[in-house]
């Protein structure tokens, strides 16, 4: 049990990174980029085949991360361009991509059993367990990201994005061409995922044509966990930008361990994804019904009052 | 200044909904001018402001700013030589981002945007200095999201962000009409002092009559997609809403019988 909830949190840090992919382009830009599917496996994919062809494995890394770029790209092209609304721009990459991916691996599955990953390199470097190594990582790596994007969201540019998703009308307005914008959050978010997915690749030592499906929908379960958490706090501002991006990674290692204690008691592996999809319809229903049951109750207690007064 | 040569658009040509909104308009504004601007609904006042700023294509004619042939820029490009207020008191403003975020972005309007920090020390003592003149008390309040504002308030800081960096030109549409009598004629009091204060061409569309008359040095009266009647200076000074009634019926063969414009 130790064994899989310390596994479990290793896990969810470097699924983390594709959730601060996520994040990005659901909460920032106010979309639901459907490529991450796609592009997470297409990270994973590149990285494999990189590494096994014999490539540096920082550098599969890496490999992943610009693929991922190209991936969001094509998406971003497609919405701002061509003017296909987001959902579809997203869906048309994902489906493409499955079948990129498949090429570029030329099967189904590949394994990298034998080979030297940057997860085994710091192991033989500190000698630590293989989950202990892969949370070293996963940390090192989302914290680097994370003050990353605190910059970038923080610069002219960032600002332009992250104003894009506020007020499309508004920014162009003042001298923003919004498809740029679009652009490079799209590029930037599944940059992260495509990272997430080579690294996921690294530890896991295979990569797999599935391994993204459903991705999505733990990125959105992860964000509104983080966001619930991030709220519980007492000492947390609701807008802190730095706390709202590291609150969706410990989002991340959240779900993974909600995941490993209910398959520790016995719940069918297939049936994860069914849980994620109801953790995520919860998390958005919830906040409607609690407003209606709020007006509700403010409008029967109205009543009363006045019922009294009478 | 402004020169608007045979402008025209039409809205779904060629459908049932086929909306001739601009039927070759001619206008020329000199540089300070004031206009306010009239007109039953759909007569194309909207239109004109957005064709102005390029929220749409034109389909015929030409638009110059300055000497400069802008017909063709993309609305993004237009920004850096316009300030613009909209009637949705929503519309200018990003809601979840700060006040002095929303002006920092108002600063760089029509700038090229870099890596370089988004709001900067300096800047937020000069965006309070700017909000105290608004008199509401927002300059204590730089690091709010503005959608913690009222509508008047968020309008009076859109006026704010389309004057922060000097326009060509600032468009007011409506920019008052979603508001409470009140809380509009602080902004129209803030408006003339802005405009006043910086000498700028301005555009300004309205319903209310007693506005249009009062505010500006000149003003124009549309109907059915093109102006009908355009006075200034001493003419405009003593003009009266029947003496604006009278003229629409002489010229449309109609009423401008609106009752919201009649109303208020």
């Amino acid at each position: 049990m130790a064994l899989a909830l310390l596994s479990a949190v290793s896990q969810g840090i470097l699924w983390g990174i594709m959730v601060l992919g996520v994040f990005i382009t659901y909460k920032l830009l106010d979309i639901a980029d459907l490529t991450v599917d796609g592009s997470f496996a297409l990270g994973g994919c590149v990285c494999a085949v990189l590494v096994v062809g014999g490539a540096d494995p920082t550098v599969a890394i890496f490999g992943a991360l610009v693929a991922g770029c190209v991936a969001g790209a094509v998406t971003g092209l497609l919405h701002t361009v061509f003017e296909i609304p987001a959902i579809l721009a997203g869906i048309l990459t994902q489906i493409g991509l499955w079948s990129v991916n498949l090429r570029i691996m030329g099967k189904s599955n590949t394994p990298l059993l034998k080979n030297d990953t940057i997860f085994s390199a710091v192991g033989d470097l500190t000698g630590l367990s293989t989950n202990a190594v892969a949370m070293i990582v996963g940390v090192a790596v989302a914290v680097v990201i994370i003050c990353a994007l605190y910059w970038f969201f923080g610069t002219e540019i960032g600002s332009a994005c992250r104003a894009t998703g506020s007020n499309e009308a508004m920014v162009r307005a003042l001298g923003v061409n919004t498809k740029v914008t679009k652009m490079i959050a799209l590029t930037l978010s599944n940059g992260l995922v495509g990272l997430s997915g080579g690294l996921i690749c690294e530890s896991q030592k295979y990569a797999d044509i599935g391994m993204g499906t459903g991705a999505i929908v733990i990125g959105l379960a992860a964000i509104v966990i983080g966001e619930v958490l991030w709220r519980l706090l007492p000492f947390a501002k609701a807008h802190a930008f730095g706390g709202v991006l590291t609150s969706a990674v410990v989002g991340s290692v959240v779900y993974f361990l909600i995941r490993a204690v209910v398959l520790q008691m016995g719940m069918d592996a297939n049936d994860m994804k069914l849980l994620s999809a109801i953790i995520v319809a919860l998390a958005l229903c919830i906040p409607v019904v609690w407003e209606k049951y709020q007006l509700r109750r403010a409008y029967a207690r109205a009543s009363r009052l006045e019922g009294g007064a009478e | 200044m402004l020169t608007l040569k045979n402008v025209r658009k039409t809205f779904n040509a060629g459908t049932i909904n086929e909306k001739r909104a601009l039927t070759g308009v001619n206008l020329h504004l000199d540089r300070g001018d004031f206009v306010t601007i009239i007109g039953g609904n759909g007569a194309g006042k909207s239109t004109l402001m957005n064709m102005v700023a390029g929220v749409y294509p034109i389909d015929a004619g030409t638009i110059e700013l300055d000497g400069e042939n802008i017909s063709r820029l993309s609305e993004s490009r237009r920004a850096r030589y316009l300030g613009r207020v909209f009637q949705d008191p929503m519309m200018g403003t990003a809601a979840n981002m700060q006040i002095a975020e929303n002006l920092a972005m108002a600063k760089r309007r029509g700038k090229p945007r870099t890596l370089a920090w988004g709001v900067t020390k300096a800047e937020k003592a000069e965006y309070a200095e700017k909000l105290k003149e608004l008199g509401l008390g927002l300059e204590t309040r730089l690091t709010a999201k503005v959608g913690l504002l009222s509508g008047g308030q968020r309008q009076a800081l859109t006026l704010l962000m389309a004057t922060l960096t000097e326009p060509k030109l600032l468009l007011l549409d409506e920019h008052t009409a979603a508001l409470d009598p009140k809380t509009a004629a602080k902004v129209l009091e803030l408006t003339e002092q802005i405009v006043g204060e910086h000498n700028l061409t301005t555009m300004m569309v309205t319903h209310n009559m007693n506005d249009a008359i009062r505010m500006g040095n000149r003003l124009i009266m549309m109907h059915e997609g093109n102006i009908i009647y355009d006075v200034s200076g001493e003419e405009k000074r003593h003009l009266t809403v029947k003496d604006l009634l009278q003229k629409f019926e002489e010229v449309s063969g109609g009423e401008l019988a609106n009752d919201r414009m009649l109303l208020s």
